[in-house]
C-alpha cells in the first residue's frame, strides 16, 4: 500500500486516531500523559469539580502532579494551595507525584520515564515541548482543557505542519545546544512556529539534555510540539514503536538548514526572547545575577558545562550566581562527581531543585535596575520581578563566563 | 459605551498578568483587576465590560497560565481581535468563552475609540462604520454560544467539534 510520506507529529496524531491524518485536520485522541503542576493545578481542580463535576479522574495512572513553580512554598497562599494539591492528588489515587525538591515537572517526567517515544502528553506548561527529546508529542495547555482531558480521557486536536530543521555539523567549544535554540528564535520569530511542529534532524549524536533544550525551546518560537527523531545512542535504551520515524517525503511547511560548525554565542536582549545577537556584538553589558538552571538548562551536562568554565577560578565581585539543578536526581550526581563543591569553590549558591525565580515568584527575582544573564527560556518585561530589571538570555557556557567576568561575554574568549 | 484598546505584536502572557499575580500567589478574586497591571496599568484600571482588544500578531504568547486570558474574560473584554493568536491562549480563551477573531483591524481603529461589538453577524461599528469580522466555523460559534467549550462539555457530554463533524 503506497501511504503518503508523514511528518513525525503526523505519526503520532494518525496513530493515536486511528486513521491517516494530515496537517490542518482536527483530530480527536486519547492523551497518554498528563502533567500538572503547582502553579495551575488548583485551578485544574475548581475546572474538574466545579464545571465539570467530575468526582474522578479518567485515568490516574495517565497523571503526574508535580510541586515546581513555588518550590517550597514561598507564602502562606502558596503552602495552602500545596495542600490541597496534595490531598486531592491521595483522593484520587494519582501514583504519580512529585514534591518540593524532586525537580521541574519536565525534567522529572522525562527522567522518572513517565513519558515514552510515540505518546501524545499534556501539560499545564508550555514547555511541555521538551517531551520530543524522546520522540513524544507534547504540548502546553491550560488548566481548563487539563480539566478536560482529566475529565474524559482525551482532547482535540489540530495537526499540525511541521517545519524542518536540518542541522549539520557540531557545536564549536563555548556553544552549545540553547545557542542552537536562540538563533532559530532570532530567525524565525516568536510566532515563526505558530501551530506548527519543529522536527531537529541531523542531531543522532546529540545527548538527551541537548535535545531537552532545544525542544522545550520551540514553545518560544509558538510551536505546538518540537520533536528530535527518536535515533541515536541518547535514546538507545528507549521502546519505540515501529511505526514511529523519519519519513523520507513528507511535506513540511518550511525548511531551514543550520550549521553548527559556524554558529557563535547567542544572547537574547531584553524584552523579547527574538531579539537575538550574536554575544560578541551585546555590547557592554555589566550582571548583577547570574542563573543557572530550569527546564531549558538545569541538566548535569549544563552544570558540568558551567562547572568547566569556573574550575579553580572565582566569580567577580558584585556578581551573585545561583545554580538550580533542574531535578534531585541532577543534584545528586552533581554533588558525587564534583561538579557542586567546583561551583560553590567558585562562588555559587545553591537552590532547591525546581524552577527557582524563572517565573519571578521567588528564590532570586530581580529588583529594578537590576540585569540578570539567565540560561532559561523567557526575558518578557517583569518576567523574573521588576518590570525595571533586564533579563538576557544565554547558554550555561555564557552564563559561567559572564560570571567570571562581570558582564556579558561568550565563553569562547575566555 | 465599549471601547476599543489597541496594542501592538506579540502581547506575551507575562504582559497580560505577571507570574507574581497569578490566583496561586494572590487570590483568585482580585484576578479581574490584574490584566496589564504594569505593561498598560490605565487598562487595569479602566477597562469595562464589552471593550474590545484590537491588537497585532500573535497575541498572547509564552506561558500556559490560563489565568491570562481568565483576567482579561473577568474584566468584561467582549473580544480579541488580532491576526494571529498563540496557540494555548486561543485554546485557553475558546475553553473560558472569551471570543477571538482572526483579522486585521490596525489602522482602522484608533486607541480608545468608542466601539459597539456583534459577534452575531459578526462585525464592529466603530465612528459609524461598520467593519466586518470573518464567520466563523459552526463549531467555534457554538462553543461561544455556550460559554466556551469546558461549559459545553459539561451540558453535552462531548465536544463542539464533535457535533459538527
Amino acid at each position: 500500500m503506497a501511504e503518503r510520506a508523514m511528518t513525525l507529529a503526523e505519526q503520532i496524531l494518525s496513530h493515536a486516531a486511528g486513521h491517516p491524518v494530515q496537517a490542518g485536520d482536527l483530530v480527536i485522541v486519547e492523551i497518554d500523559r498528563c502533567m500538572s503542576h503547582d502553579s495551575l493545578t488548583p485551578e485544574v481542580i475548581d475546572a474538574l469539580q466545579g464545571t465539570l463535576n467530575t468526582e474522578r479522574v479518567y485515568d490516574p495512572s495517565r497523571v503526574a502532579v508535580m510541586i515546581d513553580h513555588v518550590a517550597p512554598a514561598a507564602s502562606v497562599a502558596t503552602a495552602d494551595a500545596q495542600v490541597r494539591v496534595r490531598r486531592w492528588v491521595r483522593e484520587q489515587g494519582i501514583p504519580h507525584f512529585y514534591d518540593v525538591g524532586a525537580g521541574v515537572c519536565h525534567q522529572v517526567m522525562i527522567e522518572e520515564r513517565l513519558v515514552a517515544p510515540g505518546q501524545i502528553a499534556f501539560g499545564t506548561d508550555s514547555h511541555a515541548t521538551a517531551y520530543g527529546a524522546v520522540g513524544a508529542f507534547g504540548t502546553g495547555v491550560g488548566s481548563r482543557d487539563m480539566a478536560l482531558t482529566l475529565a474524559s480521557g482525551r482532547n482535540w486536536l489540530r495537526v499540525p505542519e511541521t517545519v524542518r530543521v536540518q542541522v549539520n555539523g557540531r557545536f564549536r567549544p563555548g556553544v552549545s545546544p540553547k545557542d542552537l535554540s536562540l538563533y532559530l528564535c532570532g530567525l524565525l520569530g516568536l510566532d515563526g512556529a505558530d501551530y506548527q511542529a519543529v522536527e531537529f534532524h541531523g542531531l543522532d549524536w546529540l545527548d538527551l539534555d541537548g535535545r531537552e533544550t532545544i525542544c522545550s525551546m520551540t514553545t518560544e518560537l509558538g510551536a505546538k510540539a518540537g520533536m528530535v527523531p527518536p535515533t541515536g545512542p541518547a535514546v538507545a535504551d528507549l521502546d519505540v514503536p515501529e511505526w514511529l520515524g523519519v519519513q523520507p517525503g513528507a511535506t513540511y511547511a518550511r525548511e531551514i538548514v543550520v550549521d553548527l560548525d559556524s554558529l557563535e554565542p547567542q544572547v537574547s536582549v531584553p524584552y523579547s526572547v527574538d531579539n537575538v545577537v550574536p554575544v560578541t556584538d551585546v555590547g557592554e553589558v555589566p550582571v548583577d545575577l547570574v542563573f543557572v538552571g530550569t527546564c531549558t538548562n538545569g541538566r548535569l551536562g549544563d552544570l558540568r558545562a558551567a562547572a568547566e568554565i569556573l574550575r579553580g577560578k572565582h566569580i567577580a565581585p558584585h556578581v551573585r550566581l545561583l545554580v538550580i539543578p533542574a531535578s534531585h536526581r541532577i543534584l545528586t550526581a552533581a554533588t558525587a562527581d564534583g561538579t557542586l563543591s567546583t561551583l560553590l569553590d567558585a562562588g555559587a549558591t545553591v537552590g532547591t531543585p525546581g524552577c527557582g525565580p524563572c517565573i519571578g515568584r521567588h528564590m532570586g527575582v530581580i529588583g529594578a535596575g537590576e540585569v540578570c544573564l539567565s540560561t532559561a527560556n523567557r526575558n518578557f518585561r517583569g518576567r523574573m520581578g521588576s518590570p525595571d530589571g533586564r533579563v538576557y538570555l544565554a547558554s550555561p557556557e555564557t552564563a559561567a563566563a559572564s560570571a567570571l567576568a562581570g558582564r556579558i561575554v561568550p565563553a569562547t574568549t575566555r | 459605551m465599549a471601547t476599543v484598546w489597541v496594542f501592538g505584536d506579540d502581547v506575551d502572557t507575562d504582559q497580560i498578568v505577571p507570574g507574581r499575580y497569578a490566583p496561586y500567589m494572590k487570590s483568585e478574586s482580585e484576578l479581574g483587576k490584574f490584566p496589564f497591571i504594569e505593561a498598560r496599568p490605565e487598562f487595569a484600571r479602566e477597562v469595562q465590560p464589552g471593550d474590545v482588544i484590537v491588537a497585532g500578531r500573535n497575541f498572547g504568547c509564552g506561558s500556559s497560565r490560563e489565568y491570562a486570558p481568565r483576567a482579561l474574560f473577568i474584566a468584561g473584554v467582549g473580544a480579541i481581535v488580532a491576526p494571529s493568536f498563540a496557540r494555548i491562549f486561543f485554546r485557553n480563551a475558546l475553553n473560558l468563552g472569551l471570543p477571538l477573531v482572526q483579522a486585521d483591524l490596525r489602522g482602522r481603529v484608533v486607541d480608545r475609540q468608542p466601539v459597539d461589538l456583534d459577534l452575531a453577524r459578526p462585525g464592529l461599528r466603530v465612528n459609524g462604520e461598520w467593519l466586518a469580522l470573518p464567520a466563523q466555523p459552526e463549531w467555534l460559534r457554538l462553543a461561544w454560544a455556550e460559554g466556551g467549550i469546558i461549559q459545553y462539555y459539561a451540558r453535552h457530554g462531548r465536544l463542539p467539534v464533535e457535533a459538527t463533524s
